[in-house]
């Protein structure tokens, strides 16, 4: 039983500070722009201390839960190694995976308390079953385009094309959602995102 | 206009639309961005106030000056202002009154998951609780119609998910409200006992409209139905409010609900019709067995807390399992099935102090000092996890400074040479003069630390009266700790740069070892703040380090252990994206290992 069908169920996870929540806005505004109902869950306080940070995006024509159950997401949007494995499991059978390799270590890790496990895509490659694991280097794109910062709007590019929105209207929702001196910018980064090489959408 | 709005920013604009002129809060999650995003309205006045007593005060105030108000806080905020609370219950208002409430049910960033229902329930109060962002846009203008409408404040209640989801907002225009007459009655405003008696029979006379009238009226705004039947399968029935609706509306799928708006006072009629001849009745609601406690005493059979958690949040999986006995992913086994979950040990990933972070020296010196540390809440709280580890206790904002002396008085005053309490400036101004005020009073001799950041850090960096500036940020009067700490009896005050470790220590030495009470400001604004001023790296000399780790013991992310796969002894690397350029851990290097590079 699929938790509500006709729904698209997005996970954004990563570590606080990564632009997360900016990526999930422009995901929820241009799902807004096509006429879907959204819902985009955000994290805010204490989580965001250099801590996991998970946003989930659904929409469709009716959205109730603002939250992704297990099994049931179509799309994990890994912004880092660990908190890819971290959220896998709550992937449905045939769903996709898109991985950032970036690591960033958690305070454990750091000193010396925890492993950081070894070869994360290969395990998630395996846990996602018959799902679709598309892995890239965002954050050496993101220092293409002129800043660090823009690697959630690499990540963001990716995701798009596997969505059901056109074009012209991520770069309308991205325009509306980035701060104006910022959108060129975000604009290369989401199209070195959109356009890098990788299996075509199946949607 | 349809626009995607978080639920804190639709309860902002159903403030601005319903012709609210005051707004007043004091910051907590998930609360805050409701006044931050009022205080982008122009025509609204809005304030941070010290804490959330004033807040509503100040709001209260304003609603009998003649205008709409509303205040804003989190679950445990509505305690500290319970006192003006209740009381308002008796005078009513004038203008109306919202009081907006957000609880955290599984505790995201809070110390504790109340259910703020009970309030309305003992403060005798209409309690609202809208399920989505739209529904906050639209029950805070029905809010502000029944509390004009029945003379009484009225409280809305959020939870976090329904706080912190974005969803649709159709949007609409401002309402000119005009200011109402303000007339002096001192038998509504002047709560004496021979006054308050009266006014009790007329809370409990209000209740009974009300309750009838929640539907029905012509001062409700178009469109609004606060309690709603929607017919399903007609066997199973669920009655449920807020978040929890949504995720009964997704694990039950087509039976019929009862979605209350109002969760208090409870619809008693419509719940019997609702509720005849079904088959099976759940109440589902996160938090207590509110509404099934209520529902029981009508005598109506239902299902709720003996399948449902009474802790955490309901979340949708863990609601179909309990109900349904299995997941919603055709995929859970699968992936179990891959290399399995439980072989790949998944390190955590804890909320940390942030590189540069001023606390992180405090807490480095109080371990090292041995004290025993009554704790407050903010970031410092995180100097309870390791490896700082300074802190015995959290309560609640200004505990602190009280349970310090009250340490002290059950355990001598030798005790307080060992202890100090910890506590953040805007959590002093909060709560903890009035704490301080009592620790001199009654001749205590402890040690307050005020972890002078010059913001609040916690919540997002608010302005505070310690500040300088308001809300909006513009200049204000700024509160000086000292001579509040002097005003308040306290003739032992310091003010330390918390980076300097030596001094840090001194001063924390003869604070405690004084034989009466004093007061240690460690002053440095906040890094988050302080962010773009370049500062010196620093860097580690492989031929000096012996890896003792003793750099280790501050907690800082930018100091880093590698170790080459299968090596025991690692190496002590500085991660250069994140250091700031304290210098906490050249201070600790007793090798000199740790050296200050040019940036
Ligand atoms: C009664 C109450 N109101 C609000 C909060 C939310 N809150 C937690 S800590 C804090 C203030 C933190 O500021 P400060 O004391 O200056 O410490 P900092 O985080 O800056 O280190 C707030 C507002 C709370 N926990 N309890």
């Amino acid at each position: 039983m699929v938790a509500q069908e006709n729904v698209y169920n997005i996970i954004l996870a990563g570590v606080g500070g990564q632009g997360i929540l900016f990526a999930a806005r422009v995901l929820g505004t241009a799902a807004l722009k096509k006429g879907f109902d959204v819902k985009v869950s955000e994290v805010h306080g204490m989580a965001q201390r250099g801590g996991s940070v998970v946003s989930y995006v659904r929409f469709g024509r009716q959205v109730f839960a603002p939250v992704v159950e297990k099994g049931c997401c179509d799309l994990l949007v890994a912004f880092e190694e660990l908190e890819g494995l971290r959220w896998v499991d709550h992937l449905r059978a045939g769903g996709r995976v898109i991985l950032n390799r970036q690591r960033i270590d958690p305070m454990p890790v750091i000193s010396g308390k925890a492993e950081y496990p070894e070869e994360i895509p290969e395990i998630i490659r395996l846990q996602a079953g018959s799902g679709e694991l598309v892995d890239l280097n965002a954050l050496a794109i993101a220092e293409e385009c002129g800043s660090l910062r823009t690697v959630n709007t690499v990540l963001l590019g990716l995701a798009a094309r596997f969505l059901p929105v056109e074009e012209e209207v991520w770069l309308e929702a991205l325009a509306e959602v980035a701060p104006a001196r910022m959108l060129e910018m975000n604009r290369q980064a989401f199209l070195r995102g959109y356009r890098y090489p990788a299996p075509a959408s199946q949607w | 206009m349809k626009e995607l709005m978080l639920g804190n920013e639709a309860i902002a604009r159903g403030a601005y639309e319903a012709g609210v002129t005051v707004a007043t809060a004091y910051p907590g999650t998930p609360s805050t961005e409701i006044t931050e995003t009022i205080s982008r309205y122009e025509e609204i006045y809005c304030e941070w106030a010290p804490n959330e007593k004033v807040a509503l005060e100040v709001a209260a105030g304003a609603a009998v000056g003649g205008a709409r108000a509303i205040c804003a806080m989190k679950h445990v905020g509505l305690n500290v202002a319970a006192d003006p609370l209740f009381t308002l219950s008796y005078t009513g208002i004038n203008g109306g009154l919202v009081i907006v409430v957000a609880d955290d049910p599984g505790m995201h960033s809070s110390q504790n998951e109340q259910d703020s229902r009970y309030y309305a329930l003992a403060a005798k109060l209409p309690m609202l609780e809208p399920a989505d962002a739209q529904e906050c846009r639209d029950y805070i203008l029905a809010a502000f119609a029944l509390s004009e409408e029945f003379d009484t404040p009225v409280l809305v209640r959020l939870s976090t998910r329904v706080a912190h989801t974005r969803g649709v907002v159709e949007t609409g225009e401002r309402q000119a409200v005009p200011l109402r007459d303000y007339l002096k009655d001192i038998g509504k405003y002047v709560m004496m006992p021979a006054m308050a008696r009266k006014r009790h029979e007329v809370v409990e006379e209000r209740m009974a409209r009300l309750v009838e009238a929640v539907n029905t009226g012509a001062y409700l705004p178009a469109g609004v139905r606060l309690n709603r039947v929607e017919a399903g399968d007609g066997k199973t029935a669920v009655i449920s409010s807020g978040i929890a609706y949504q995720y009964a509306r997704e694990v039950f799928g087509e039976v019929s609900y009862l979605k209350l708006g109002m969760v208090h006072p409870l619809p008693e009629k419509l719940l019997a019709g609702f509720t005849r001849d079904r088959e099976k009745v759940y109440v589902i609601e996160e938090g207590g067995a509110f509404f099934e406690t209520q529902i029981k005493a009508l005598g109506i059979k239902v299902t709720g807390k003996e399948v449902l958690p009474a802790t955490g949040e309901l979340l949708p999986g863990l609601l179909r399992e309990k109900i349904f006995g299995h997941s919603a992913g055709d995929n859970v086994e699968e992936t179990k099935a891959g290399t399995g979950e439980a072989e790949v040990a998944i390190p955590p990933r804890p909320p940390v102090l942030c590189p540069g972070c001023p606390h992180r020296g405090v807490f480095y010196v109080l371990k090292k000092l041995g004290l025993t540390v009554m704790g407050d809440i903010g970031c410092y709280t995180l100097g309870a996890l390791p490896p700082t580890g300074a802190l015995d206790t959290c309560v609640c904002m200004g505990a602190s400074i009280g349970m310090l002396h009250g340490m002290e008085k059950a355990r001598g005053p030798e005790f307080a040479k060992k202890a100090v309490a910890v506590i953040g400036d805007s959590t002093f101004i909060h709560s903890g003069i009035t704490g301080l005020v009592d620790l001199v009073y009654n001749k205590g001799h402890g040690t307050v630390i005020i972890l002078d950041n010059n913001t609040t850090g916690m919540t997002g960096h608010q302005h505070h009266p310690g500040t300088g500036f308001d809300l909006r940020g513009e200049p204000t009067n700024r509160l000086d700790l000292v001579q509040v700490a002097k005003a308040v009896g306290v003739r032992r005050v310091q003010v330390i740069d918390p980076f300097a470790l030596a001094e840090l220590e001194k001063a924390v030495k003869e604070e405690v070892a004084a034989e009466e009470p004093s007061v240690i400001i460690a002053r440095r604004p906040c890094v988050l703040l302080d962010r773009g001023k370049t500062r010196d790296l620093v860097r580690v000399d492989e031929e000096k380090c012996t890896f003792c780790r003793r750099c280790l013991a501050v907690g800082c992310p930018a100091v880093v252990v590698k170790r080459a796969p299968g090596e025991k002894k690692g190496r002590i690397v500085i991660d250069e994206t994140l250091c700031t350029g304290c210098m906490l851990c050249v201070q600790l290097c007793p090798f000199g290992a740790i050296e200050r590079v040019e940036r």
